[in-house]
């Protein structure tokens, strides 16, 4: 009797295995990142430790931002819930780590995309979803309005670890002007230490001196100066190693770009369902197989744009209305005069 | 019966190297296919980043392994301040617990209390961030000293141009092996013949005269720059010249200092209190006065108590400079295990790099104090 229940047992167990490997789909099989995440049942998304408009927290731990909704995009398409993604803040200093070592599985946390972290160091960028710049903060009273006006022995706060850091050196190398740079760990802190007027200048990316300008302690004392220094395209990243989860990433972030070019908004989503124009079908999952690919369903787009919305509804929510940035400036679409441009989802 | 004591050490010494040769493959492994490669060659390349503060030439057109020396100078630099620092603070504080004065005994176990209780990185931001924020701006500072302006963005003070400054430091040395010898010629002709000389006093006359001789004959000048306020824009005022000393560095050696000089205090303490209270009244039997009872019987017993657990300290102080990071000191965790690291990608290098660097720098003032708390232990005769 014993002997017919081992075997019955072990022969379940070969047909469960069996089994398994069946139904599993061939992208799943082939993204580990994808099985990992369908299995746990939320997204792990690498972001900033406090960056308004792009990602921070509230008092009651809700994170929004534009870079948080690409998170949160990818969260609604593979999960389809926008609001399944576990957000762990990094310093500029942690994020690579963070990724390459599996602790996150899309590092959204407005990183400068380069060639040397594209090729180097086991990344890899998915796309653009801020188009910025690095500038100058000053003092309103110091009478600076160019950073022409800058003169031997000034002294500049700026973060560690960034790509800041090489771009500050190479501007006041090609000017030839001596300069000071104290670089600290964190952002807060070295806002806290221009406030105080350690430094005679203030230097990250624009948006972020925008967005730190509301963090001081009278904001309207301080302007940010017109030059722009250097490009920073500011984008996701992926581990290398996993294309079925870079695609799906990539294609999240487009699709919410596409998504406004279409005029396909959070409110008229499922209405679009029944347009005339191929192409918006295709992107809310009534038309094509688009989601094959990927081993996800057909309306992973449309939970997308109903969940999180399209990208000019993101970049209003989180840069436009917190008046941080209102004017979109090269962030608007190739068809306003900006510069975002995707490819076609077909 | 040898093989049964031989065989449980063998077992886990296989075992260690099981251990690390597991964990060796994985990181392998992983780092295979997440295609980063593992090498040191990154060191040679440029740094291309600027740093604050360096002991040595610098910038951001020289290779890695110059910005890591720029860091692990800055770091032996506030370890070396801090320790020097501590220990007199610690010294002084240590015998004012047990002075005989009710008011300096309790102010000394005030501090001691709480300095050591409130955490260290606590004391790095107050120092640096709430006692920074009182200083004045570079065009409000008072003079100090007549010469020397403390303000927001550092100290300033005249910095020395030496002229012919090795032979300067040659008479120095010159000096110090003089009064090394002469020592060892005084305490024989104590042991000897009974005759005393004033050590101290000579001692000192060599080391003012012997280096001021050179002014007079070895061509040695020194000349001031002193620093000269310098408008940057409007309101944005710096200095030029004179050497500037960064908030940065003053805050943390404070703070470093204020904190392990407790710990340094109750060492002394208990060091001094660990003396039987019949040697003190066995040295005066013999006629001793109470300053040679001090040096010549209570000190040389107390500080084989102290020293070990002093050493201690010594290697804390030293690990603890690395909270430098969060107030934009540039040590070697801020440079190398930061900057170097972000700008490289190489965590694996550079952490392994910086740890080996750190147990380098613990394990050499272990070995010094080592040797220290040998020679004054008791020797037997």
């Amino acid at each position: 009797m014993f002997k017919y229940v081992k075997q019955l047992t072990s022969l379940v167990a070969m047909v469960a295995v069996l089994f398994a490997f069946t139904t599993e789909t061939m992208a799943a099989k082939k993204s580990k990142t994808l099985k990992n995440t369908q299995k746990k049942g939320f997204v792990r998304c690498g972001v900033s430790q406090g960056l308004p408009g792009f990602s921070n927290a509230d008092a009651a731990g809700n994170w929004t931002g534009v870079d948080v909704d690409v998170c949160r995009a990818v969260a609604a398409a593979v999960l389809g819930d926008a609001n399944k993604v576990k957000f762990t803040p990094l310093s500029a200093k942690e994020r690579f780590t963070a990724l390459t070592s599996g602790e996150i599985d899309i590092l959204s946390r407005n990183t400068t995309w380069t060639l040397s972290r594209d090729a180097d160091i086991g990344l890899t960028f998915v796309g653009v979803n801020f188009y910025d710049g690095q500038g100058f903060m000053v003092r309103k009273d110091s009478g600076i309005t160019s950073t022409s006006q800058f003169k031997n022995g000034i002294s500049a706060c700026t973060n560690i670890g960034t790509t800041t850091e090489l771009n500050m050196r190479d501007f006041f190398n090609s000017k030839g002007i001596s300069y000071t740079p104290v670089a600290f760990e964190k952002a807060d802190e070295v806002v806290a230490a221009y406030d105080a007027g350690r430094c005679d200048t203030y230097t990250t990316d624009k948006s972020g001196l925008a967005a730190q300008r509301t963090k001081m302690t009278n904001p309207d004392d301080h302007i940010v100066l017109p030059e722009t220094i250097s490009k920073e395209p500011l984008g996701p990243v992926v581990r290398q190693g996993d294309a079925v989860w870079e695609d799906i990433v990539r294609w999240s972030l487009n699709t919410m770009i596409e998504a406004e070019e279409y005029g396909i908004t959070s409110a008229n989503a499922d209405s679009m369902k029944v347009s005339e124009n191929p192409q918006i079908k295709r992107l809310v999952g009534a038309e094509g197989d688009m989601g094959a690919a990927f081993g996800l369903d057909n309306e992973w787009n449309l939970r997308i744009i109903k969940q999180v919305g399209n990208y000019g509804e993101s970049y209003k929510r989180n840069i436009a209305d917190t008046g941080i940035l209102p004017d979109r400036g090269p962030n608007n679409l190739w068809t306003n005069g900006g510069i975002l441009y995707v490819p076609p989802s077909r | 019966m040898k093989l049964k004591k031989i065989l449980p050490q063998i077992i886990t010494l296989l075992f260690i190297i099981l251990i690390f040769g597991f964990f060796t493959m994985n990181a392998q492994e992983n780092m295979d296919t997440r295609g980063i490669e593992f090498g040191f060659g990154f060191l040679n390349k440029a740094a291309s980043f600027d740093i604050q503060f360096s002991l040595i030439d610098y910038d951001g057109s020289m290779s890695y392994a110059r910005a890591y020396l720029v860091g692990l100078l800055n770091t032996l630099l506030v370890s070396f301040i801090g320790i020097i620092l501590c220990t007199l603070l610690g010294a002084v504080v240590g015998v004012a617990r047990l002075s005989p004065n009710y008011l300096i005994r309790k102010t000394a176990s005030f501090y001691i209390e709480f300095f050591r209780n409130i955490p260290l990185l606590l004391q790095i931001f107050f120092w640096y961030f709430a006692a920074l924020r009182a200083l004045p701006m570079p065009e409000d500072a008072p003079l100090l000293l007549g010469s020397s302006f403390m303000t927001i963005k550092g100290l300033y003070t005249p910095a020395p141009i030496w002229n012919n400054f090795d032979v300067f430091m040659i008479a120095l040395i010159i000096s110090m092996v003089t009064i090394f010898f002469f020592n060892k010629f005084a305490k024989r002709k104590q042991e000897e013949e009974g005759i005393q000389y004033p050590k101290f006093l000579i001692s000192l006359a060599i080391f003012i005269l012997v280096p001021a001789l050179t002014f007079l004959i070895g061509g040695v000048s020194l000349s001031w720059s002193f620093p000269v306020l310098k408008q940057l824009a409007l309101t944005s005022f710096t200095f030029d010249g004179g050497m500037g000393i960064p908030p940065e560095l003053i805050a943390l050696t404070l703070a470093l200092t204020l904190y392990t000089a407790t710990f340094i205090a109750e060492n002394v303490r208990a060091g001094i209190q660990g003396i039987g209270k019949g040697q003190k009244e066995a040295a005066a039997s013999i006629g001793l006065t109470p300053n040679q009872v001090l040096k010549l019987v209570i000190l040389p017993q107390a500080l084989r108590i102290i020293i070990p657990p002093t050493t201690n300290q010594y290697l804390n102080l030293t690990k603890n400079s690395s909270l430098a990071a969060a107030i934009a000191y540039p040590d070697l965790v801020l440079v190398f295990a930061g900057t170097a690291m972000m700008q490289t990608g190489r965590a694996i290098e550079i952490v392994g790099i910086t740890m080996a660097t750190y147990l380098t720098i613990s394990l050499a003032i272990s070995a010094l104090m080592n040797w220290y708390n040998k020679r004054i232990a008791i020797q037997e005769k």
